[in-house]
């Protein structure tokens, strides 16, 4: 069966297919190719498309269920599109010693969700991250790909605002 | 005249708003018309200062912080480019004592340098180490790492010389046999963060200690394996890769000697078992990163199964300087088999967390109350965990024991990779426990039952603790699935979670019930 065919059956948006597409071509001959794959379609398209397990296991000679397996392992990868924003609360030892867990639980009740979930309107998403190496500055989160330290009440509201505004 | 300004780019500065004063500082010298040159540094690891500004003056470096963005225009006002008097001003940087009481060997450059100047590395002694291995054989470069008493700084303080030796020692007669060097740089203990600042603050040198141990064994190829919750890290390691390669310092002919060395930086997934090496090298390879049975070793069968040194950043990082000076120079810091400096982090509760970087030796307490301040609340410290959520528990009255390695397993301890983290007495050492159990669920990769299972049945036994059902029963049952995890689990993620468990509930009885009513003294 052509490729062609097979892509329409996968439910896989043209645009996002080809996008992949073309990560693939640009890993393909890498050795360990998948995870330097993985990343830069999530960094693409913010998620990796269970649709796409086929393509990447043939062009790497891997089983589908490989490629599952690998994706699901790692806590970075996900199979779905995320909300605008990701925030992530470190819930480690250090940021424990600091009062996180009441930053965890203000998150949470201010954007209404628990960990791994989207707010409704579909800005932030919450989840938990395990030491961001910035330990004496504890407690710490990171938004998107900016750490911040010594995080109080005061300032992870404003860090959830500032995202809400720009989602 | 050109007044060269430093603001931090280390990730912990920018977590406190380097960025923005980097920026506004700019801004207003144009707006006040005067010529400044801003360079970018790591920090020097008082985070407490941080973002620690400083100014090259006449007279040295001064240091102005912590500066936020409502402090820049004072300083302009105040003239802080001359180095004069302000609030925030902190005096000469290197006559700073907190600085000053430190042995700064691994962390020479840190905070000083422009981290992707290779000028600037140079004109700190930089690649002087790799000019020496460049013209030595393999097996004396590994001589002098053995020699200089380095031992694994990831944690598990094995002997770098004699891994260097048995990837050295592989294929003898076959120059061509692929090998080779991978950095691990997933650094995912809590309380950590010096592989951090060597790849933010100085990533030459772990280029360079790489490059040794690369041209030392015969492997032509390296990769970091960087976590990737390191994004700052990242941009600033594949910068100086690159203007590495632009120089001559990586690629097919270093220094024109003809040899070659190839690095790449790979990005990990966000797993913790993947700082175990078997696991990394399974995660490099495109796999879950799943344990490995050893044998056979990584320096044996290691990378794609082939002979490969794995080593943590900071023993890469310390072989430039073992190389430059020699492993006697090394090894006549430290104390017992514990030989050289080791980069200690102080971090959670306490009032001046950051980077002391000392010969092996100095105690808890010095560390605690001389370099950290006591806790952050003002409260008394109850508790630190040292070496990352694997490391025991120490109360007040085991704060006197030295940094060694040897000393620490005597109390049941580990170094780790230099983590300090400080609880106050707020601390609940029965959460703390059932923490322990819950990371471990949460990390395991699944590949050995003790790990897998044990954890979450210890999270359960710890919810009956804590609620206080059948005590005596489940403090027995704690114990003995410890035993389990220590004895039966693959590595050390399973094997070492007993140390913060056991440890709480032998040093910190009271928070589990025990002593405080006659039938959990029975425990």
């Amino acid at each position: 069966m052509p490729d062609e065919l097979a892509r329409k059956d996968d439910g896989i948006a043209e645009a996002i297919a080809r996008k992949i597409d073309g990560h693939i071509a640009a890993h393909v001959d890498l050795p360990g190719a998948l995870l330097p794959l993985l990343h830069a379609i999530q960094d693409d398209i913010g998620y990796i498309p269970e649709a796409c397990y086929k393509t990447i296991s043939k062009s790497l000679n891997l089983s589908v269920a490989e490629v599952h397996g690998v994706v699901t392992f790692y806590h970075h990868f996900r199979t779905h599109a995320p909300g605008k924003h990701i925030l992530q609360i470190c819930r480690a030892e250090s940021c424990q010693s600091m009062g996180s867990e009441a930053l965890e639980k203000m998150a949470k009740s201010k954007l209404g969700v628990d960990y791994h979930q989207t707010t409704e309107d579909g800005s932030i998403t919450l989840e938990p991250v395990y030491c961001l190496g910035n330990c004496a500055c504890s407690p710490a989160v990171i938004m998107d790909e900016q750490v911040y330290g010594r995080v109080d009440a005061l300032l992870l509201d404003a860090i959830i605002a500032e995202a809400r505004e720009s989602a | 005249m050109t007044t060269t300004i430093f603001v931090p780019r280390d990730s912990s500065a920018l977590s406190l708003g380097a960025n923005k004063v980097a920026k506004l500082i700019k801004e207003e010298a144009v707006r006040r018309n005067v010529a400044v040159n801003l360079v970018r540094n790591g920090s020097r690891g008082m985070f407490w200062l941080e973002p620690m500004v400083e100014v090259a003056t006449d007279a040295g470096r001064v240091a102005y912080g912590p500066v936020t963005i409502n402090d820049v225009g004072s300083l302009f006002d105040n003239n802080f480019l001359a180095g004069s008097d302000h609030p925030l001003f902190l005096g000469l940087t290197d006559e700073l004592p907190w600085l000053k009481k430190q042995e700064r060997l691994t962390f020479a450059r840190v905070g000083i340098t422009d981290p992707v100047s290779i000028d600037d590395y140079i004109a700190h002694d930089g690649y002087q180490g790799l000019r020496n291995a460049i013209v030595m054989i393999g097996a004396n470069i590994v001589q002098q790492v053995t020699e200089s008493g380095l031992r694994g700084r990831g944690g598990a303080a094995f002997p770098t010389g004699i891994k260097w030796k048995t990837v050295l020692d592989c294929f003898p007669n076959d120059m061509s046999a692929q090998k080779y060097i991978v950095c691990n740089a997933d650094e995912g203990d809590s309380g950590t963060y010096s592989d951090r600042m060597i790849m933010e603050g100085d990533p030459f040198v772990l280029i360079e200690g790489m490059t040794i141990a690369g041209i030392a064994v015969g492997a032509t190829q390296g990769y970091i394996y960087l976590r990737s919750e390191y994004p700052d890290a990242l941009q600033v390691l594949n910068e100086a890769i690159s203007n590495a390669y632009t120089a001559g310092y990586l690629g097919d002919n270093i220094l024109g000697s003809g040899k070659r060395f190839d690095l790449e930086v790979r990005r990990a997934a966000g797993a913790y078992v993947c700082g175990e090496e078997t696991s990394l090298l399974e995660s490099l390879e495109g796999k879950r990163g799943i344990v490995r049975f050893k044998p056979p070793l990584p320096a044996i069968e290691g990378l794609f199964g082939k002979p490969t040194v794995v080593n943590n950043v900071i023993s890469f990082a310390t072989v430039p300087i073992i190389l430059d000076k020699g492993g006697e120079f090394y090894k006549n810091y430290g104390m017992g088999r514990s030989r050289g400096t080791l980069p200690i982090q102080l971090a959670g509760n306490i009032k001046h967390g950051g980077l002391v970087e000392k010969a092996f030796g100095i105690t808890l307490r010095e560390l605690l109350y001389d370099f950290g301040g006591g806790s952050a609340s003002g409260k008394p410290i109850r508790a630190v965990q040292v070496g990352g959520p694997l490391g025991a528990y120490l109360p007040e009255s085991q704060f006197d024991t030295p940094l060694d390695y040897e000393k620490f397993s005597e109390i049941w301890a580990v170094l780790g990779h230099g983590g300090i983290v400080a609880f106050d007495d707020t601390v609940d050492m029965a959460r703390m426990a059932r923490y322990a159990f819950e990371f471990c669920a949460v990390e395991s990769c699944g590949k050995c039952t003790p790990c897998r299972i044990g954890s979450t049945r210890g999270v359960e036994v710890m919810d009956k603790i804590i609620a206080g059902t059948d005590h005596t029963k489940n403090i027995a049952l704690v114990r003995d699935l410890s035993d389990t995890m220590l004895n039966g689990s693959l590595c050390a993620l399973g094997g070492m979670t007993p140390y913060p468990v056991l440890s709480a509930i032998n040093h910190f009885p009271e928070d589990f019930g025990i002593g405080t009513n006659s039938k959990a003294q029975a425990a």
